[in-house]
């Protein structure tokens, strides 16, 4: 079970440990002030990464090696862009070649040491070979022609928020796109394949509900020891794959089976914890009920758990990287917009409030 | 000689020296800050080498118009000054 917590908010880095009675504190802040939207702690070498987003300079990146300082090293450079004609930052087609964001970042597999996977808004998807010291643009996938019909769910533009790599072969690496779709290479990158049967996107026009390259993915998790499994917090609700992606099935939870995170069983396919609200066009609890939905069938039942949550009304939102579970299944954190942390060391029947006090919290990882 | 000047924003994330430099276009007095410190260049330019959007540059108080290009000239015994706009939280 992991004691270590790292919490990316708009302003600042917190990491919280728990102590030996149970307690968690925080125990270390870096970044104070600045926005920390992504962290990444690679169970392989014991690095650590914080994806800052400082607004006015960029997109930063820094790394922390075991019994180091936090240290900045590169970031995805997007190429020159072609017929460019010298247009300003702020035209539309010009803001399409700029990194905005790194939105997913993820290790290697245990056989490529130093490899990280980053995703991005505007879409493109870089890989590192050097623990995040030069990234490359994987061409193969920005190339696509249907990228061309990719858009931004939340953002002006499409991006790239959930990786996974396949334990078993990784090579194959499995990605998902707001609003792109899920793509998949078995090849390492050299070549992609859109994988959406079965997913909907019923706010589309009715003949564009089933295309494939405008689904909308909030949130895509693998099963750790049965990858194959598959769940997506999309737009349209809840699917689930039980083939490695290249086919989905709809689920429904009640409240609501729209939200934005998703976190699921590293152990157990079958169970999976959401975090819902309303609606597309109302993101906030439903009944101002701030509960979490959690299967343990596949998603054919699901109970909506509170114990531990706010008992009046409450409008904390959860963002898609703001949900996690540690190697044991057992351990959650969620930490919402308003800068509610809460934990669970029971697999969501109880919840403990460790601050209703941090900044808004845009990621959290187990460490 | 004209002087390049970073404000004090940008120096909390990179220290950078005031430095003179020779006449010519802003993209070339800001290459040759760059050369003196290579870090500074992602913080001001985007990966298009444009002037990020909500950077400002002034050459003796005046804003400079071709923020994409950067061709805008620095008369000799000029100050560029390179500052964080308002926008953009």
């Amino acid at each position: 079970m992991s004691d270590h917590l790292l919490v990316a908010t708009r302003k600042g880095l917190f990491g919280f440990r728990r102590g030996a009675g149970g307690r968690w504190r925080n125990d270390e802040t870096a970044f104070l002030g600045e926005p920390v939207n992504l962290v990444l702690a690679d169970a392989r070498d014991g690095n650590c990464y914080a994806a800052l987003n400082l607004g006015h300079f960029g997109v930063k990146l820094h790394r922390r090696r075991p019994g180091q300082d936090w240290q900045e090293c590169a970031v995805p450079v997007y190429p020159p862009q072609p017929d460019a004609g010298g247009g300003a930052p702020e035209d539309k087609a010009s803001v399409a070649w700029t990194l905005q964001q790194i939105w997913a970042l993820e290790a290697g597999g245990a056989d490529q040491p130093g490899a990280l996977w980053a995703g991005t808004i505007p879409g493109g998807l870089f890989r590192s070979d050097d623990c995040g010291d030069s990234w490359t643009l994987v061409r193969s996938l920005w190339d696509r022609p249907e990228r061309a019909e990719w858009f931004g769910g939340g953002y002006d533009a499409a991006g790239i928020h959930s990786v996974c790599v396949d334990p078993r072969d990784s090579g194959h690496v499995t990605l998902a796109v707001s609003c792109g779709g899920v793509w998949q290479t078995r090849d390492g990158g050299a070549n992609w394949a859109c994988t959406t049967a079965g997913m909907r996107a019923d706010y589309m026009p009715p003949e564009r509900a089933e295309d494939p390259v405008i689904q909308d993915p909030h949130r895509m998790v693998s099963c750790r020891d049965a990858p194959d499994a598959l769940w997506v917090q999309h737009h349209n609700g809840i699917f689930r794959s039980v083939d490695g992606g290249m086919a989905w099935e709809a689920r429904e939870a009640q409240p609501s089976s729209f939200g934005f995170a998703v976190a699921v069983h590293p152990a157990d396919p079958h169970t999976a914890w959401f975090v819902p609200a309303i609606k597309d066009a109302c993101r906030v609890p439903v009944e101002g009920r701030f509960v979490v939905t959690r299967t343990r069938d596949g998603g054919a039942t699901f109970q909506a758990l509170s114990r531990g949550l706010p008992e009046g009304p409450a409008y904390d939102l959860v963002y898609r990287h703001g949900l996690d579970v540690d190697a044991s299944g057992n351990r959650l954190a969620m930490g919402s917009t308003t800068g509610g942390l809460w934990l669970t060391e029971d697999g969501g029947d109880e919840w403990t409030c460790i601050s209703t006090h941090l900044p808004p919290i845009l990621a959290l990882r187990f460490a | 000689m004209p002087r390049i000047v970073f404000a004090p924003a940008i120096q909390r994330h990179v220290a950078v020296a005031a430095q003179d430099i020779a006449a010519g276009t802003v993209r070339e007095a800001l290459d040759a800050a760059f050369a003196v410190e290579p870090r500074l260049r992602g913080y001001i330019l985007d990966d298009q080498r444009r002037l990020r959007a909500h950077l400002a540059i002034f050459v003796d108080g005046v804003a400079v118009r071709d923020r994409a290009g950067l061709t805008d000239m620095v008369p000799a015994g000029s100050e560029v000054y390179v500052v964080q706009a308002l926008s953009g939280g």
